[in-house]
This record gives structure tokens, sequence and C-alpha cells, in this order.
């Protein structure tokens, strides 16, 4: 098979998933507790039935359920997210203020912990069993281990409130009317400590990953084939090991990939970060239901569309792959 | 006619003045917490908005923290003996903040047209309005049908915010896109909204009170995490922490900070006070026995100066203290487990399971619903607790799913119009969270509430609330808890931050920061 049919193909079986989880999505969140005509009207510390009806018809909750199912399912052929009631705006624009904010982070993150996860890996591999292995896999566990939120407030005690070198939380430096540069440079400082936490788990499992990929390659026979030709030390890691040991990595990434845009909720909480998760979290909280939608779809997509990816990535990585399918 | 006190006001106002060398400038930084839903005050009354809209829209008057009426868009007002007449002078010269010029016809619009539609609480009080009219520019007249006593107290800006009527007659108020960019008369504009960021408003140069306001600028910001909220006001990023918006146990550790002042008032008009409601309709807690147990089973005393680090009162009655009207002539129940057990022993009590619902506002409720629980498992009561979401809350209040469920309501400065909704049987209506959840039927006490708000004299209506309080106390429709206190933190520069009755909600008008 060739790749362009191997896309259109995987394609299609993701329409019919989406479609699925959208549905799915739909019925879940309706079958939970709760009534976004209520949660509005509790709001106001006041409400009586004629403001809760009043409500209920512009949700369009007065209506049966199967029509409105219908009525969504079709909004999303239509690539319609459909308008969010609580905050008075389209769920498309939602997203779009909060998506940046938030691939910023993740993005940043990801690679961070790809780049370091497999750096350490690898030199923990050529290092094995001495002291700065030893030190590296520790370090790594205890990465592993942290609760994330539990390392987010450390880091934010450790390095905004004792040293003060770092800000604790926010995107940017509220009102100080940055622009160019300045602002680039401002938003860095504020991306430090969010992507540094988000990022320390994926990079202490790549970095595991990668050892022990790594320690297993480099005992089969071609290994020794190329030492047997003279290639030197690094050069058999670089291009020999490490193309070898790379898949089960590439399929890790992939898994965190798809996280992109769903997966910092807790970061971005912690760090007033004012991503998407946070948007997600709140809707969900108010019972948004057309917010919630929009992001869970958006999030679904991003996931089926990064497993595409990561195919795509093997075939790049392992020609094997494609030839045997 | 009320004219002498008004003008008592004024001058007092204008003699205050002076005294004070408030300087220009500078920018304050609050948190809001949570962020707003929006900031069309007429559409959206809930806490965040007010905070942040509270500066954007007006309303005619304002309250001091005695809860006695003040000047806002309103310079002066009179009302009849009947107390069927209520007239309103409006300041001369006001402009909406898109240059269009404020007048009576906007108040008629925004109280007999927009908020009748919008606003559910104004509405109960705009059942006794016969009229609303504008004889002149600046003049507005409410002709009452039958004398409602606490009418005086619903023009506060939550209660009535004055919205533009060039902007929206004849538009669907809900999807108006102005909404996104609210236009008022209040001494700040709305600039920007970086939605899970901040809300930026800017000083309203051409504000009718002259010098105000002082600040150029004030940022809410938007901070969603209770533990980053305190860290933000300890590295200075934020100046004020309204009530609320930090845990408890961070308050003693922030208000020691050099430079760091607090207060606890700012919060007499809403006076929140919190009860658990007790199902009168079916179980144990249908029986007034179970639920006076319940009352004396509590110590409330230990409850206020451990969960809630001493701040707050426990609650009398269903009247807080600092609501008009308030009377302590009632039954006191203290902590007295034997007395408990011996009212479950009278009703025979058989160990029936009661559900406990805390309210999920955080951790602080939820270890009040621990206090109780342990408490009420004391002196015999099986009690275990039945945790959700806000959304599921609300859910199961307002469906009566619930044994015991811990609340919170404001009253708005008089019993009726905060107090008696919760316990008369004509408030008793599924899907609200917020009337008679109870079920308490009492149609002699009705009757009393009735009579009560329809009287022209205070003095009649304090005798009337005084006898009304003492019943109901025996009754325990609810089992009252604690006058709540949320003390607003901030940096001791910011000065006259909090000087009315509804505090920090109106309060940049007259804040500034001294350098």
């Amino acid at each position: 098979m060739s790749i362009v049919t191997v896309i259109l193909s995987r394609a299609f079986k993701a329409f019919v998933t989406l479609l699925a989880i959208a549905v799915l999505n739909f019925c879940l969140l309706h079958a939970a507790p709760g009534d976004p005509a209520v949660v509005l009207a509790g709001e106001a510390g006041a409400a009586d039935e004629q403001m809760i009806e009043q409500l209920r018809e512009r949700f369009g909750l007065d209506q049966p359920f199967h029509v409105q199912l219908g009525k969504y399912v079709g909004s999303v052929l239509t690539l319609d997210l459909g308008y969010s009631f609580r905050q008075g705006a389209p769920v498309a624009q939602l997203i779009a203020e909060r998506l940046p904010a938030t691939l910023l982070l993740t993005l940043t993150a990801f690679v961070i912990s790809l780049v370091l996860g497999i750096a350490f890996g690898v030199a923990a591999s050529a290092r094995v069993g001495k002291a700065s292995d030893s030190l590296l896999t520790t370090l790594a566990l205890l990465f592993y281990a942290t609760p994330l939120y539990w390392a987010a407030l450390m880091a934010v005690l450790i390095f905004s409130v004792w040293l003060g070198w770092l800000p604790g939380f926010g995107y940017e430096t509220v009102g100080a009317g940055y622009t160019g540069l300045a602002r680039a440079f401002d938003i860095a400082k504020h991306l430090v400590l969010p992507a540094l936490t988000l990022g320390l788990f994926f990079m202490a499992v790549y970095m595991r990953m990668t050892r022990a990929s790594m320690l297993e390659v480099s005992q089969l026979d071609f290994v020794k084939t190329a030492k047997a030709k003279g290639l030197s030390g690094p050069a058999i890691r670089r291009r020999h090991i490490l193309r070898n040991a790379i898949l089960p990595v590439v399929t890790l990434a992939g898994l965190q990939a798809g996280q992109l845009v769903g997966g910092a909720v807790l970061t971005e909480t912690v760090f007033a970060w004012p991503g998407i998760g946070r948007l997600m979290f709140e809707s969900l909280a108010a019972r948004d239901y057309n917010t919630i939608l929009g992001v869970f779809l958006v999030s679904a997509a991003m996931v089926i569309l990064f497993n595409i990816v990561t195919d795509i990535v093997y075939r790049l990585v392992d020609p094997r792959i494609g030839a045997k399918a | 006619m009320n004219t002498l006190r008004a003008t008592t006001f004024l001058i007092a106002a204008t003699l205050a003045a002076p005294l004070a060398a408030q300087q220009s400038g500078g920018r304050l930084d609050i948190v809001v917490q949570p962020e707003p839903p929006g900031l069309m005050m007429g559409l959206v009354q809930n806490g965040p908005t007010q905070l942040v809209a509270g500066d954007i829209y007006e309303s005619l008057l304002r309250y001091n923290s005695d809860l006695e009426p003040q000047p806002s868009l309103a310079e002066s007002w009179e009302i009849s003996d009947d107390g069927l007449t209520y007239t309103f002078h409006l300041h001369d010269g006001v402009k909406w903040h898109d240059g269009e010029p404020f007048t009576a016809d906007d108040v008629v619009f925004s109280a007999d047209v927009f908020l009748r539609e919008t606003h559910a609480r104004l509405r109960a009080s705009l059942a006794y309005v016969e009229s609303i009219t504008a004889p002149d520019d600046t003049t507005v007249v409410f002709q009452l049908k039958e004398p409602f006593g606490p009418f005086i107290n619903a023009f506060e800006t939550g209660t009535m915010p004055i919205v533009p009527k060039h902007i929206y007659e004849g538009t669907d108020y809900a999807t108006n896109e102005m909404n996104a960019t609210p236009i008022g008369t209040g001494p700040f504009k709305f600039d920007e909204w970086v939605k899970g960021s901040y809300i930026h408003l800017v000083k309203n140069e051409d504000y009718y009170l002259d010098g105000k306001p002082y600040l150029d600028e004030v940022y809410y910001r938007v901070i969603p995490d209770a533990a980053a909220r305190a860290v933000a006001f300890e590295t200075g990023e934020v100046d004020v922490l309204p009530g609320g918006s930090v845990e408890n146990w961070d308050v003693p550790r922030l208000t020691e900070m050099e430079g760091v002042c607090s207060t606890g008032a700012g919060w007499e008009f809403f006076a929140p006070l919190s009860w658990m409601w007790m199902n009168n309709r079916e179980g144990p807690t249908s029986d007034v026995r179970f639920r006076q147990a319940v009352m004396y089973a509590m110590d409330r005393d230990f409850v206020k100066d451990v969960v809630w680090n001493g701040f707050g009162k426990v609650a009398t009655g269903p009247v807080a203290s600092s609501t008009n009207y308030y009377s302590d002539a009632v039954t006191q129940y203290d902590h007295n487990p034997d007395k408990a057990k011996e009212l479950l022993a009278e009703m025979g009590y058989g160990g029936e399971a009661v559900r406990i619902l805390p309210l999920p506002y955080g951790e602080t409720w939820q270890r009040w619903a621990e206090a109780v629980r342990q408490n009420l498992s004391e002196v015999g009561i099986n009690a275990e607790i039945d945790s959700t979401d806000v959304a599921g809350w609300n859910e199961k209040t307002s469906q009566w799913d619930y044994d015991l469920a811990f609340t919170y309501l404001y009253q708005y400065g008089d019993p009726a119009l905060g107090v008696s909704r919760n316990y008369v049987a004509s408030q008793i209506s599924k899907g609200s969270p917020w009337n008679n959840v109870e079920g308490y039927e009492n149609p002699e006490l009705d009757a009393k509430w009735t009579a009560a708000a329809g009287m022209v004299s205070a003095e009649d209506r304090a005798a009337a609330y005084a006898e009304i309080q003492k019943e109901i106390v025996d009754d325990v429709p609810v089992a009252w808890l604690q006058e709540l206190e949320f003390p607003t933190i901030y940096r001791c520069n910011v000065k006259d931050l909090v000087t009315t009755a509804i505090g920090i909600n109106d309060g940049p008008r007259d804040a500034w920061v001294e350098e």
C-alpha cells in the first residue's frame, strides 16, 4: 500500500470514529446530572420559573432528546460547533482564542521532553552501570513518580516565591504593553515553569524507554557487524542503534501528541495559563454543553490526527513497515 | 418626605471630601474568581460579574454600611408619606461611555422593560409597581400599587443596573453584540477582556463627579487556582484579594505580611447567611424535634473558630445581624448534645440514615460538612456525606433530593427581599435552588411575612419581624449556621477601597493609591 492509500483509508475510518465519538459525547454529557439553565440561574442567586423556562428555551433544552441529538450531529457534519449561551460567543471563536496558548505550552513541553528524554536516554545507555547512568535513571524515576500538581506548586514556590527568578503564573505581564521581541521574551519567561512541569513526566518516560531500547538493540548482530567494520562508537549509536531503538519512542510520542489540545488541564489551572484545558474544565462545571462538546470534538480530532501521523512516521523511520503491509 | 435625609447625606459627602488628600493616578490589580460568564449586568448578576461590571454600570443609589441610601445616579429623592410614590432627581449631564446623554428615559426603559424581562430578583419587587414614568429628563417616578417597605433597597447596582436604552431597545437582549463591550455610566469603561487572563477597565474621563475616579485603570485578574491566587498576592502581582478568593487557612499568613490590611466590611448589604436546608417533607428531618436536635448537636462556635479561622458570627435565626429588622430575642441553640439526645429519644429516632450535601465551593465547605457529620454522629444520628459538583448540587437541591444540604444566601438588606423567600409557602417550586427548598409550610407566618412587607413605618416593621423571628426559630425549618464573613485583603496603600455596604463591588469609584 502506498502512503496515499493509507492516508485515505485512515481518513475515512477517522471520520466514522469522530462521528461516533461526537454522538457518544453528547449522550454521556446529557446523562450527567445537572442542568445548565439551573446552574446559570443558580449563580444569579435568585430564580423564578419564568427565568428557568427562558433559559431552557434559549439553550434548546425544552426539545426532546432525539431532536437535540439530531441537531447536534447535523451541525457537527457542517463543521458548526454551535454557540455558547453562557459566554455569549460562538464556540469556534472561544476555542480559537484559547488554542494558541495551549499549543504553545504543549508543543514546547513536547519538544523539551522529546529532545531531552532521547538525549538523556542515549547518554545513560552509553554509560550503563556508571554513576552518571545511575544519577540520570534515578532522576527520571523521580520525575516519573512525582504528581504533576505537586511538582507545579513546588516549582512556583522555589523559582517564583523564594528565588524570584521566574513569573509563577500567567501568559504574559499584564498591562506592560510589550510588543515584538520584548513581548516574545516576556511570554517565554512565563512559559518556562509550566512547560518544564508539563514536560517532566514524558521526558522521564522517553528517557527510560530510549535507554532500555538502546541497550536491547546494541546486543544485536548487526551492531557487532558495524563494530567489526571499524565504525566509531558515536556513529554506531547514532546511525545504527538509535534508528532501530526509536520506534517505541515514536509510539509514545504519538500518544503524547494526541494530548496536545486537552491534556494540560492541571498545568493550565495551577499556572493560570489561559488555555483550552481550563475552558473545558470550567465549561464542564457549568454544564455549558456546546462548549464542552466543541472542545471534546477538537481533542478527539487531534488524537486521531496524531495516530495517523504516528503511522506515517513509523514508515519513514522504518521502511520495512510499509513494505510488509 | 425624606428630602431632609437625602440632603443631609449630600452635605456630609461634600464635607468629607476635602479631609483626605486623594491622589490621582495609578492602577489596581484585583483578583476575580471565577471568571465571569459575561459583563452585561442586566443579563448576568452573579458575584464575579458584579465585581467587575459594578464599575461599569450604576444604579440610582448606593448604600452605606448602615444600609442608608446614598446618592449615585440619583442626586436626591423623596418618598411620599403613604409610601406609594418614589421620586428620584437624577444627576445632570451624565453621559454613557459611548458619549450619548443619559436621561430619565434610560431608567424607565431599564426598570420597566429590560430588567422586567431579564432579572428574576427585581421582577419580584416590580410586582408592587404600578407605573414608572419620566416627567422630565432628570426625574423618575415609581408609583406603587401598595406600600412595599423594602422598596428603597431595590436601587443597588446588582438589583437595578441602569442599561442604555439607545443600545438595547427593540433588540434581542441576550444576543446583542454590544454585550461583549458593555456601555454604562460608571466611573470605569470597558477596554479589553482577554479570556482566561484578565479584564481591563480604564478611567472614565467624563465621569460626572469632579475628580473621580482617581485610578487610571483597573485590571481584574483571572487566576483559577486558590494557592496561585495567594502566591500572586504574596509576590505583589495583585493588590486586592476580594472576600473568598483564597482559602481560609491562607488568610492569617497573608494578613500578617508587612503593609497588608484586611477588612470584613463591605458585605452588609449582601449579609451572606449560611444554613443547612432540612427536608421538611420526608424522613426524620420532617420532625421538628429532629431538626431542633440537629441545632443542639452542632458545635457552631468550633466551626467558626477552626474551619473559618474566627471569621464570621454564629447565626441566631433567619435574619443576619447586619440586615434591617434583625432581632436576637429568640430561642438560643447552644451546643448541647444531651438535649439533642433527649429530643431524639423523645421522637423515637431509629437510626435512619440522613445524607449531608456539602456546598461544592472548596475545601472550607468540605471540612464544614465533616465537622457537622462528626457532631451529628456524637448524638447518635446516622449521617453520611453525599458529595457532588456545582451543577449536581443545583440539581439535587432544586429537585429536593437531599436530607441536609449546605447553602448560603444573600439578604439584600431587608427580610422582605432576601429572607422571606426561603420560608413562605408561595415560594415552594421545584427547579430553583434559591426558594423555599426545605418545603416549610406555615400559613400563619406566611400572612405575617406579607403584612410586614407592606407596612410603611419602620417601627411597625421592626415589631412585626421580631415576632416572626421569635416564632420561626422555634420551628427550625432550616439549621441556621453562620453569618459568613469574607475578609477583603489588600495593600495598605490602597485607600477608601471599601466604603459602601457592597464593598469592593463599587469600591474603585472612590479608591486611590498613596504613593
